[in-house]
């Protein structure tokens, strides 16, 4: 019986060294994210994660300890993101979690860092429910969202005074609620606007019909939230068929580079855009990012590396405001923590955890065979949050 | 909506069509001679499009150059077609049905990681084709050039696919070998030779619709996977074998999807009808209301009915000591807590809802002889059902409770599936569960839509993960005992009878489909219950939940492990969940990994691991 018992005990040891051995010294960043769902936009900003990473080892680590990326997939979905995140903080010993892409699973992470009180920094997910109707203690993050982007295009929109507007979505979180927060801003500022609506399944549009029905529906002026495969296919068929002759079009995200740049010289010039101008920025701030960028990597930035960048730089910033890694002053040290960018200095608001960084909003035009943005500016995001009443009336209490 | 206007949408739909067929015909090809269940078309066509995409950009020769690159990446890909029969699938033509599934699935995700380390993960918009970068002007509205070439070249190559068939020896005797494969080989037939020259056809034709595809779409890495479902749908409503009806099907599909988008949204009574929400299902409903009219498809034949010869398994309940065993290894996996870290629990309880997930899947197929294409269905029914029921109930009774959800959806599903056989009855599932995962992706104020729900707390009893951990581990033991309980129950020898001589098991009075029906239920109540499990576990959930590659996992769980042996099904679910895991964590191209250990797995052991092994004891 005995023997039993310690044969027993032994495999489970063994089963269990791997665990043991993680145990170590290194202040632990865990990364979760999609890479191999979103390689497009994900490995650039890996690389902007591990140029962060290796500037601040440079710099002599954190609280004098050297700073470790732990990088892992979360396959795309709520289930393994949970597992993932798990392994994350109780094998790794993650002092913070990063990362996230998709809405599900950007929420999916923030209910459990609220469940398991571990500070999450969702960089990437751009739905507005995770620092508002989903908010929690523990969960910020640092891209404008979609309402604030939408935000960001109507001024210029509500400008033309076009009455009725075709919008095209993929028809998911990000674009139904850009869907949403466009018909809501528009109508507050323009009496008698009216919307034709079509949602497409992501990453499967039908575009001839799409264009056409479109095309059908004799809009003044377009709205279109697609990217990657489906703004690609949209933008051809429209072009052929001549969807955009006389009608504004405005696409939200059509300027980062990562959906503007298969475009080449198809980019639709003209078209009203929010995005990454990045062989145009010259603040100092971005102007020292890009050149330590395209050292390390003999490659220009995308979004995603400035995403990447700033998350890191984010979590740095917390760790040397709180002198500590302990979760609840981490948190504490995140409430209206400024960060420098490459776009800038930002701010996480306390009132509900979302920071200021802005995006580019500018037009597509075509420059030596690629689409580029010409006449941006920089939009902070501090200037397109809603007003703290509706903040405290939508966001649950802490 | 003006006639013009509908009348251009029918040519969009057409355009849309032609280039559906353009992939399935190779499908249909292949699939209705060899039976497989190629995985791996869409990863095939999706090849076919950045091959073209380089060589376009290399060979400069204005319209022929153009042309030329088109046709060359097609071979190049037939090449690679016949390449993966010879190397893989030749290796496991006499392996039990369906196990070349599971192979072309460790070749999607092998070729999905090759094309992203050569091309890279940035999009591939190629140029548009020369000379047919304009549009024509029909009744007032620009329709594209190229969209007028697809519709015409769709019923060429159906013409010159059914000349090939139908005119040379070589075609009749693919024709032959889709009628009776055993037939034909024994009336002399060289298979050896048949089959890669069919895989040449059949993957050149991937591989051209991907090149043709690139003047309408950037070369991708998802396009292996929007279209493989697509493709499967067309050439089974169309009837397996039959190029005519996988044309039929591509129109039907085609211009519906266009009438769905140009329809718009209709408001009857209070009711909002959003058709090109539709789209997203739209080929699924198409098919499930074709098999349930015809349950060959359009144009396809009633399959011989040559019973697929079985192993003997399942004949003798095992013994007292595998009982005392399985007692035995739950026991000990109940006291990990004590020994082993937190991941580690965390990763064990994820083995045990698919273990179970996995054993649901085998009671169908294994004993019930029918295999399902959207087995996550009834994991995602359980799911959503406990997440919503635990919004008004105490945990323990939506645990309890949600199951039932799941085995409502599979009473709807399985009295129509059990009226199919083979391949048409896993796809109708595949169809339902695509319809379920429709409907939880649209309906925002129930399911969350795209979101999915989160907050799922167990009660306060269960919240440590230890505890919970062994509730899950006790709740999968428990059913999965009783499923192999009735297994080997009188109900249990009636599936078998039913599933291996329909005749005789009705001559001796037992209802088949009746039988059949109930197999179903049970199924989708146990896979409910591991659904129930999985929400409490993670506390959030999505529709990949209920999504195809849920599906595709349980299959490749059941398959990997051994369709014919009680045991297999749950040491695949384990191998692969820790797989998944632990592969994973320690190098970038995952997937090639784990695509190739399942490759290597399919071929060492073609009875499935648990099933290979007791060979060997054997011997």
């Amino acid at each position: 019986m005995r023997r039993a018992w310690n044969a027993w005990r032994w495999l489970w040891i063994v089963l269990a060294i791997p665990a043991t051995m993680a145990a170590g010294q290194p202040i632990k960043l865990g990364e979760l994210n999609s890479y191999k769902t979103f390689p497009a936009f994900l490995e650039p900003y890996r690389k902007g994660m591990e140029l962060a990473i290796e500037e601040i080892n440079r710099g002599g680590g954190l609280l004098g300890r050297q700073v470790e990326l732990i990088i892992r997939d979360d396959n795309g979905n709520a289930g393994d993101a949970v597992r993932v995140a798990e392994e994350l903080i109780t094998r790794e010993k993650a002092d913070i979690l990063i990362g996230t892409f998709s809405s599900a699973v950007g929420l999916a992470v923030a209910d459990l860092a609220k469940q398991r009180k571990v500070l999450f920094i969702a960089s990437e997910p751009l739905t507005d429910k995770i620092v508002w109707e989903n908010g929690n203690r523990y969960t910020f993050r640092l891209r404008p969202s979609t309402y604030m982007q939408t935000a960001m295009l109507i001024p210029d929109a509500a400008k033309l005074g076009k009455r009725r507007w075709a919008i095209v979505y993929p028809d998911y979180e990000y674009g139904k609620s850009a869907t949403a927060a466009f018909k809501q801003q528009m109508i507050a500022l323009q009496a008698g606007v009216e919307f034709v609506e079509i949602g497409v399944p992501l990453g499967k549009i039908d575009a001839g019909p799409v264009v056409q029905a479109m095309q059908d529906a004799k809009p003044d002026a377009i709205f279109s939230s697609l990217f990657a495969v489906d703004l690609a296919k949209f933008v051809r068929e429209g072009e052929v068929r001549g969807l955009f002759k006389g009608r504004p079009v405005f696409n939200l995200l059509g300027g980062e580079p990562e959906y503007l740049d298969p475009l080449k010289d198809e980019a639709p010039a003209g078209w009203y855009v929010t995005g990454y101008p990045w062989s145009a920025i010259a603040t100092p701030e971005h102007k020292r990012f890009l050149d330590a960028y395209q050292g390390k990597y003999k490659d220009y930035p995308r979004q995603g590396s400035v995403v990447g960048y700033s998350a890191v730089m984010s979590a740095a910033a917390a760790i040397r405001k709180a002198r500590s890694t302990s979760t609840e002053k981490l948190v504490d040290a995140m409430q209206g923590l400024a960060v420098d960018t490459p776009f800038g200095r930002v701010t996480y608001r306390p009132i509900d955890h979302q920071s200021t960084m802005g995006a580019y909003v500018g037009r597509i035009a075509v420059k030596d065979g690629k689409g580029v943005m010409v006449d941006w500016k920089y939009a902070d995001g501090k200037d397109y949050l809603p007003t703290d009443d509706w903040v405290r009336a939508h966001r649950p209490p802490n | 909506m003006s006639l013009s206007a509908l009348l251009i949408q029918l040519i969009n739909g057409l355009a849309g069509a032609s280039s559906l067929f353009l992939v399935s015909a190779g499908l249909s090809l292949i699939f209705g001679v060899t039976r497989i269940v190629n995985l791996a078309h869409g990863s095939l066509m999706m090849l076919g499009a950045y091959i073209a995409y380089s060589l376009i950009a290399r060979i400069d020769g204005g319209i022929p150059g153009y042309w030329a690159a088109v046709v060359l990446a097609a071979l190049g890909v037939g090449l690679a077609g016949v390449i993966i029969e010879r190397l893989l699938l030749r290796r496991l033509y006499g392996a039990p049905e369906m196990l070349q599934l599971i192979a072309t699935f460790g070749i999607v995700l092998i070729v999905k990681d090759v094309v992203l380390s050569i091309w890279g993960a940035e999009d591939l918009l190629g140029p548009r084709a020369p000379g047919l970068d304009g549009a024509v002007e029909i009744m007032g509205r620009a329709v594209p050039q190229y969209d007028l070439l697809l519709i015409a070249l769709a019923p060429l190559v159906l013409i010159a696919l059914t000349l090939l068939l139908e005119r040379t020896r070589w075609g009749v005797l693919v024709r032959a070998a889709t009628e009776d494969r055993e037939m034909t080989a024994a009336l002399g037939v060289n298979q050896a030779w048949l089959f890669p020259a069919v895989f040449f056809v059949g993957a050149s034709l991937a591989g051209l619709a991907g090149a043709l595809a690139l003047p309408r779409e950037p070369a991708n890495l998802d396009m292996d996977l929007v279209v493989i479902a697509d493709v499967f749908v067309v050439t089974v409503v169309g009837g397996l074998g039959s190029i005519r009806g996988a044309f039929i099907a591509a129109l039907i599909i085609g211009v519906v999807k266009a009438l769905c988008i140009a329809i718009g949204s209709v408001s009857v009574w209070q009711l909002t009808i959003s058709f090109p929400k539709l789209t997203l299902v739209a080929e699924f409903v198409v098919m499930a209301v074709v098999l349930a009219v015809r349950p060959w498809g359009l144009l396809g034949k009633p399959l011989s009915m040559t019973a697929t010869p079985q192993p003997r398994a399942f004949q003798r309940a095992p013994g007292r000591r595998f009982a005392v065993c399985a007692a035995l290894a739950v026991l000990l996996l109940a006291g990990a807590p004590l020994m082993v870290d937190a991941y580690s629990i965390v990763l064990l309880t994820d083995i045990a809802v698919f273990v179970l997930f996995a054993a649901s899947l085998h009671f169908l197929m294994g004993p019930g002889g029918m295999v399902s294409f959207g087995h996550a269905a009834y994991l995602g029914l359980g799911a959503y059902a406990a997440a919503l029921l635990a919004r008004s109930l105490p945990m323990e009774v939506a645990l309890i409770a949600a199951p039932i959800a799941a085995a409502a959806g599979a009473l709807v599903c399985g009295w129509f599936s059990v009226r199919l056989s083979g391949v048409y009855l896993a796809m109708l599932t595949l169809a339902f569960a695509q319809i379920a995962w429709s409907v939880v992706f649209q309906w925002d104020s129930v399911t969350g839509g795209s979101n999915g729900l989160f907050g799922i707390r167990p009660a306060l009893w269960l919240s440590d993960r230890n505890a919970y951990y062994v509730l899950a581990l006790v709740v999968a033991a428990a059913a999965v005992a009783s499923l192999w309980r009735m297994i080997f129950s009188p109900f249990g020898y009636a599936l078998r009878a039913a599933r291996d001589s329909p005749l005789r098991a009705s001559a001796v009075g037992i209802d088949v489909r009746s039988v059949q029906w109930q197999a179903f239920v049970i199924a989708g109540l146990f896979a409910g219950i591991a659904g129930a499990l999985y929400a409490f576990s993670k506390g959030s959930i999505s529709p990949e939940v209920l999504a195809i590659p849920r599906s595709v996992d349980a299959l490749v769980m059941v398959l990997l492990g051994g369709v014919q042996t009680l045991v297999g099904p749950l040491a695949g679910a384990a191998l692969l969940t820790w797989l998944q895991d632990s592969v994973a964590r320690h190098t970038e191209y995952w997937r090639t990994v784990v695509g190739a250990i399942v490759l290597l797995l399919v071929l060492a052991f073609p009875q499935g691991l648990v099933g290979g092994i007791r060979q060997m004891r054997r011997k």
